[in-house]
């Protein structure tokens, strides 16, 4: 399976979207990183390197990531990562909680990487009303 | 110039000094337009570099920029976390293992930071971010030295180039980072990021200006 890492600036929101979408995939391995190491609000990328790194069995990784310096901190993260783990990872360009839901179905589905992340990408343009 | 590993350590604890001496004015300037934290993320920042300087007493000036670069990307927080680190990591790389820099490493280094941060930040001049300051700091320092200036008197030249752009982020719109979700109401306002990149260009300058 595809493994998810949920990037937020909001320890609490990544650890809540990943509780959400492990409702409807329980078998999808995920990773929330979200905060500074001193707690406050914001992105490490020194922990989302980890965050990743902990993933490296899947048969790839989709990093999803809330608002602008998560995407820059995700970037950063996998500039000073080994190739080999880098190869296996994709950033998805899509909204962070519908995205999570709909890629861990994805994945759960056993569904490859390049699908798991069509399928939060594809989120952006789900209606609610 | 001829600036020793000592030295540059020494300009770096002082750029981190005036971060934190403006800790509040950034943070000010950032509560206007963005998430009110770039003060205080920088600060913290150059907090943990502070700490991390001296365990690098006998080490190359790359490896004191790579070390301050991959610092300030796990400290920060922010969005200058992961741009203000490539900065100094590109810079770092570019540098390379020397023990003394000349006024061409500062070249370097600055150039290799400015597509450091644009790449990072897939930012243009004109967006309202660092790159209003450092890139046409970076424009000034070459052209000065290309004049056959020596590296205080281009670096001037780049302070005053940096602060013209902090000036004219004043009059754009901001289109990217979190001053770009609110369009039109981030005019009048000068970016929290061209100002930072403002103050340390200016201490740098100032440590060089009081060593010769």
């Amino acid at each position: 399976m595809v493994g998810l890492v949920i990037v937020s600036h909001s320890a609490s929101l990544a650890r809540g979207i990943k509780e959400l979408a492990s409702q409807m995939a329980p078998k999808v391995p995920m990773a929330a990183v979200g905060g500074t190491s001193d707690g406050r609000l914001g992105t490490d990328a020194n922990l989302i390197k980890q965050a990743i790194e902990q993933l490296a069995h899947c048969n790839g990784v989709l990093v999803l990531m809330d608002l602008g310096s998560a995407v820059l901190s995700t970037e950063t993260a996998l500039e000073y990562m080994p190739l080999e783990i880098e190869d296996k990872v994709q950033l998805a360009d899509g909204p962070v909680v519908e995205g999570a839901v709909a890629a861990a179905v994805e994945s759960s589905l056993g569904k490859p990487l390049a699908a798991v992340k069509a399928a939060a990408e594809a989120a952006a343009a789900l209606k609610k009303l | 110039m001829g600036l020793t590993v000592s030295e540059l350590t020494d300009m770096i604890q002082a750029v981190g000094k005036v971060i934190e001496d403006n800790k509040a004015f950034l943070t000010e300037l950032d509560s206007a337009i963005g998430d009110a934290d770039h003060g205080i993320n920088m600060a913290k920042g150059f907090h943990a570099v502070k700490e991390k300087l001296p365990t690098l007493a006998d080490a190359d000036a790359g490896t004191v920029l790579k070390t301050v670069g991959m610092t300030l990307v796990s400290t920060v927080g922010g969005a200058s976390g992961p741009l203000y680190g490539t900065a100094f990591l590109r810079a770092g790389m570019k540098i390379g293992n020397k023990e003394e820099l000349l006024a061409v490493d500062l070249d370097l280094g600055l150039v290799a930071a400015l597509e450091g941060i644009k790449q990072r930040g897939r930012a243009e001049p004109g967006d309202k971010t660092i790159v209003d300051a450092l890139q046409p700091a970076v424009m000034a320092l070459k052209e000065s030295l290309n004049a056959g200036k020596t590296a205080t008197e281009a670096l001037g030249a780049a302070v005053t180039a940096a602060e013209d752009g902090v000036e004219y982020t004043k009059g754009i719109i901001a289109r990217k980072g979190r001053a770009s979700y609110l369009g039109e109401r981030s005019l009048g306002h000068q970016d929290p990021g061209a100002t930072s990149t403002y103050l340390m260009l200016r201490t740098m300058q100032e440590f060089l200006a009081r060593r010769t």
